[in-house]
C-alpha cells in the first residue's frame, strides 16, 4: 500500500510538471505575451517598452524563461496579478479556493450520497411510479443546460420566494462595522464542520465496535448534542450572525451544483445495482433469511458501489466544471470566479494560477478516488 | 447504419473472389447481410421508446438547420430577418413579443429570435459532428494502434489518457479562449481532441483488445499482413459500432461546452444558442422571469433538447452495440 502510495504521488507530480509546461508553451503560442497588457498602450515609447519586456524576462531565451517559470512555479511564486495589483497571485488564490473547496466538496458529497441511496432504492423497487419519476426528473437534470438551471433557480428561491440571497459570498450591510475579515470567520465555519465529521466518524467507529448487534440509529442523540455544542459556541463567539450570513449566501449555490450532479450516480448506481442483483450471492444471502434491508444494503449495494466509485473521476471532474460555470452566475467568489474574471480582464499571471489551482484539485480528486477504490475492493491489491 | 459501415470498412479491392461469383454478385451478397444485420441492430433500436423518440427530436432539429436558408431565400427579407445584422423596422418597443410577422418575438437589439435559433442549428450540428468526427478518428486509432502493438506505446497512451481525463474541460477551454481568438472550428477542433486521446480512446482500446485475439487476426497475419494493414482492414472495422456511439456522446458534450463558453461570452461566434442567452442575460431580461419568455425559453430549450436527444440515442445505440445490457433487459 505504501509502495503503491509513492507511485501514485510520482505520477501526480510528473501530471502537474506536465500540467506547468503545457500552460507555460500555450502562453507562449498565444499572439502577444505577458507584457502586452502594458506594451499595447500607444503612448509608450519604443525604449519604455523595451524595459517593461525586460522587466518580465522575456528578453532572454525561451528555454531560459521555460526554467525560471519551473522555479518560480515551484517556489510558490505565480507573480503578480494585473488585476488586483499589486497583490501577488497566491495570495489573491489563497483566499479564494477554501470557498471553492467548500462549495466543491459539500455538493460532492452530498450528491455522492444522496444517488447513491436513490439509486439503490430505484433499482431496488423495479417498475412503479418512484422509479419513472426519479429517472426522468435525473435525466433532464443531468443534462439540462447548466447555466439556464441555475439562472431559474436564483429567479424561483432568489427573487419570486425571497427566500436566498441572490448571489455573492456575503451582505455588506451585516457586515459593516465587523471587526473580523469574511475569510476568518469562514475558516472557522472550515473548522468547526471538519471537527463535527471527525467527531461523527469516532462516535459511528465506536458504535460499530462496541457491538455488531446496535444499529446506527442510537448515534444520532451523540451527533445531534454535537451539532448543539458547535451552534452554542457559534452563538456565543459574537460572529455568529456574520457565520449564518455567509450559510444563507451558500444554500442556493450548494444546492443547485448538488442537484445537477447527483443524476450522475443515480442513474449509475441504478445500472450497477441492476447487475448485482442477479448475482447468485444476492440469492444466497435472500436464502439464508436474511432481512431485505441487509440483502439491499451488504450484499447488492456494497458490490455495485464498485462501478460507481470507478466513474466518481468523471463525475468529480464535471462537477469541478459546474462549480467554475456556478460559481459564475452566482458570483461566489471562489478560484472558478476568479479564472472568469481573470479572463475577462485578460489578467494573465492570475489566469495561470488559478487554472493551476484548478488542475491540482482534480488531479487531488482523481488520487483520492484511486485509493478509494482499493480501500473498497479487498480483490484489488496494488504492488 | 452500424453494420453498412462496418461492411464499408473493409476495402473491397482486398476481398479475393472466393466463391466463384462475379465481383457485382460478391458485392450484393454483401449488402444484403449489411442490410440484415441492420434490420437486427434497428429491430433492438426500436424497443427502447425513449431511442425512437430522441431520434425523431434529432430529425426536427435538422430538418430546422436546413428550412433557414430557405426561408431566408424565399419569405424572409434580410433587412428585416437576418440573425446578426437585422432589425425588425415593424416592431415598435424592443424586445417585442411575439406576433404573426415574428412568431418568437425580437431580441433587446430587434432581431428575430425565430431566425436565430434556426441559424444557431445549424452550427451547432456543424460543431457537433465535427467533434464527433475528430474524437472517434483520434480514439479509434489510437486505441487500435495501442491495443495491437501494446507495450511502451501502449502505456503511453494510456497515461496520456489519464492525465485528459483529469483535465476540467470546460475550464481549459476558458483559459484557451483568454489566449486564443476561438471560433467555432477550433471548439470543435479542441473538444475532439480532448475526447479522443481521453476517455474514448481507454473504452475503443479494451474493445480492440477483444479483437486482437479473435483468429481472423492471426489468419491475416499467417497470410501475409503487415501491421498497418490488419490495424486498419481487421481490426479498425470492428471497432467502428462502438466509435458511433461515442459519437453521440461527444456531440452532447461539444453542444454543451459550446453553449456554456458562449453563455459566458468568451467565443467570436457569429450567433449560437448560447449567445441568444448571453444577450438576455447581459440586457438583464433574464430577472424579468416568464415576462421575457421568447428571449430564453427557445434557445435554452433547444440546447437542453438536442443534448439530450443525443445522449439517449447513445443510451439506446449501446444495447445494441453491447451485447451485455441486451441480455439483461430481456
Amino acid at each position: 500500500m505504501t509502495g503503491y502510495l509513492l507511485r501514485r504521488a510520482g505520477q501526480m507530480a510528473l501530471t502537474l510538471f506536465l500540467i506547468i509546461t503545457l500552460t507555460f508553451f500555450l502562453v507562449e503560442a498565444q499572439p502577444g505575451d505577458y507584457a502586452s497588457f502594458y506594451v499595447l498602450d500607444p503612448d509608450l515609447p519604443p525604449d519604455v517598452k523595451d524595459k517593461i519586456r525586460a522587466a518580465f524576462g522575456l528578453d532572454k531565451p525561451l528555454w531560459q524563461q521555460y526554467l525560471i517559470h519551473l522555479k518560480n512555479t515551484f517556489t510558490g511564486n505565480f507573480g503578480v496579478s494585473f488585476g488586483h495589483f499589486p497583490r501577488p497571485v497566491l495570495d489573491v488564490l489563497g483566499e479564494r479556493l477554501p470557498r471553492t473547496l467548500m462549495l466543491f466538496l459539500t455538493s460532492a458529497t452530498i450528491s455522492f450520497y444522496v444517488g447513491f441511496f436513490l439509486g439503490k432504492a430505484i433499482a431496488w423497487r423495479r417498475g412503479g411510479l418512484f422509479e419513472y419519476a426519479a429517472t426522468i426528473s435525473g435525466a433532464t437534470l443531468f443534462t439540462a443546460f447548466t447555466p439556464a438551471f441555475a439562472l431559474m433557480m436564483i429567479w424561483v428561491f432568489a427573487f419570486k420566494l425571497g427566500w436566498f440571497p441572490v448571489g455573492k459570498f456575503l451582505d455588506p450591510l451585516v457586515w459593516r462595522g465587523a471587526e473580523v475579515s469574511a475569510n476568518y470567520v469562514f475558516g472557522n465555519m472550515l473548522l468547526s464542520a471538519a471537527a463535527f465529521f471527525a467527531f461523527a466518524f469516532i462516535v459511528i467507529l465506536v458504535m460499530k465496535k462496541l457491538g455488531r448487534r446496535i444499529p446506527l440509529v442510537y448515534a444520532i442523540p451523540a451527533l445531534l448534542a454535537g451539532i448543539l455544542v458547535i451552534v452554542f459556541a457559534w452563538a456565543f463567539s459574537g460572529i455568529g450572525n456574520l457565520a449564518l450570513d455567509i450559510i444563507k449566501h451558500m444554500v442556493l449555490p450548494v444546492a443547485t451544483l448538488t442537484l445537477i450532479s447527483f443524476a450522475g450516480t443515480m442513474l449509475l448506481t441504478r445500472n450497477s445495482m441492476l447487475e448485482t442483483i442477479r448475482e447468485d450471492y444476492v440469492m444466497a444471502a435472500r436464502a439464508k433469511g436474511l432481512p431485505e434491508k441487509q440483502v439491499r444494503d451488504h450484499h447488492a449495494a456494497r458490490n455495485a458501489l464498485l462501478p460507481v466509485v470507478t466513474s466518481l473521476v468523471y463525475s468529480l471532474v464535471f462537477a469541478i466544471d459546474g462549480s467554475v460555470i456556478i460559481e459564475g452566475i452566482f458570483s461566489w467568489p471562489g478560484t472558478g470566479l476568479t479564472l472568469l474574471q481573470a479572463v475577462r480582464s485578460e489578467d494573465l499571471p492570475l489566469v495561470m494560477g488559478s487554472m493551476l489551482f484548478i488542475g491540482l484539485l482534480s488531479l487531488l480528486a482523481h488520487a483520492i478516488v484511486d485509493v478509494l477504490y482499493v480501500l473498497l475492493d479487498p480483490r484489488i491489491r496494488y504492488q | 447504419m452500424i453494420s453498412s459501415r462496418q461492411a464499408g470498412g473493409i476495402p473491397p479491392s482486398n476481398e479475393r473472389d472466393d466463391y466463384g461469383l462475379g465481383r457485382a454478385a460478391f458485392l450484393l451478397s454483401r449488402l444484403a447481410l449489411a442490410a440484415r444485420s441492420f434490420r437486427q441492430g434497428w429491430n433492438i433500436f426500436v424497443e427502447s421508446r425513449l431511442g425512437v423518440i430522441s431520434l425523431l427530436i434529432i430529425g426536427l432539429f435538422a430538418l430546422m438547420a436546413f428550412s433557414h436558408p430557405i426561408l431566408m431565400a424565399t419569405v424572409w427579407d434580410p433587412a428585416t430577418y437576418d440573425p446578426v445584422t437585422g432589425y425588425a423596422f415593424d416592431q415598435v418597443e424592443q424586445p417585442a413579443p411575439p406576433s404573426w410577422g415574428h412568431p418568437l418575438g425580437t431580441d433587446p437589439l430587434g432581431r428575430d429570435v425565430l431566425s436565430q435559433l434556426l441559424y444557431s442549428t445549424r452550427s451547432e450540428f456543424v460543431l457537433g459532428i465535427t467533434a464527433a468526427l475528430v474524437t472517434v478518428g483520434i480514439a479509434t486509432v489510437v486505441g487500435a494502434v495501442s491495443a495491437y502493438f501494446g507495450g511502451l506505446l501502449d502505456a503511453f497512451f494510456m497515461r496520456l489518457a489519464d492525465l485528459v481525463i483529469a483535465l476540467p474541460s470546460i475550464s481549459l477551454l476558458i483559459v484557451l479562449s483568454a489566449l486564443f481568438n476561438l471560433n467555432l472550428f477550433y471548439i470543435a477542433l479542441i473538444i475532439g481532441v480532448l475526447g479522443g486521446f481521453g476517455g474514448t480512446a481507454i473504452i475503443l482500446k479494451s474493445q480492440a483488445l477483444t479483437v486482437k485475439v479473435k483468429p481472423f487476426i492471426e489468419a491475416a497475419r499467417v497470410a501475409g499482413g503487415g501491421h498497418f494493414h490488419i490495424i486498419f482492414a481487421h481490426i479498425v472495422p470492428h471497432l467502428l459500432p462502438l466509435s458511433l456511439l461515442y459519437m453521440m456522446f461527444t456531440v452532447t458534450n461539444a453542444i454543451f461546452a459550446e453553449a456554456v463558453l458562449s453563455f459566458l461570452g468568451l467565443l467570436d461566434l457569429r450567433m449560437s444558442w448560447g449567445i441568444m442567452i448571453h444577450t438576455a442575460n447581459t440586457g438583464g431580461y433574464l430577472l424579468g422571469g416568464t415576462k421575457y419568455w421568447w428571449l430564453v425559453l427557445p434557445a435554452g430549450a433547444s440546447i437542453t433538447l438536442l443534448c439530450s436527444a443525443f445522449y439517449l440515442a447513445g443510451r439506446a445505440l449501446d444495447e445494441v452495440v453491447n451485447p451485455r445490457l441486451r441480455r439483461r433487459s430481456d
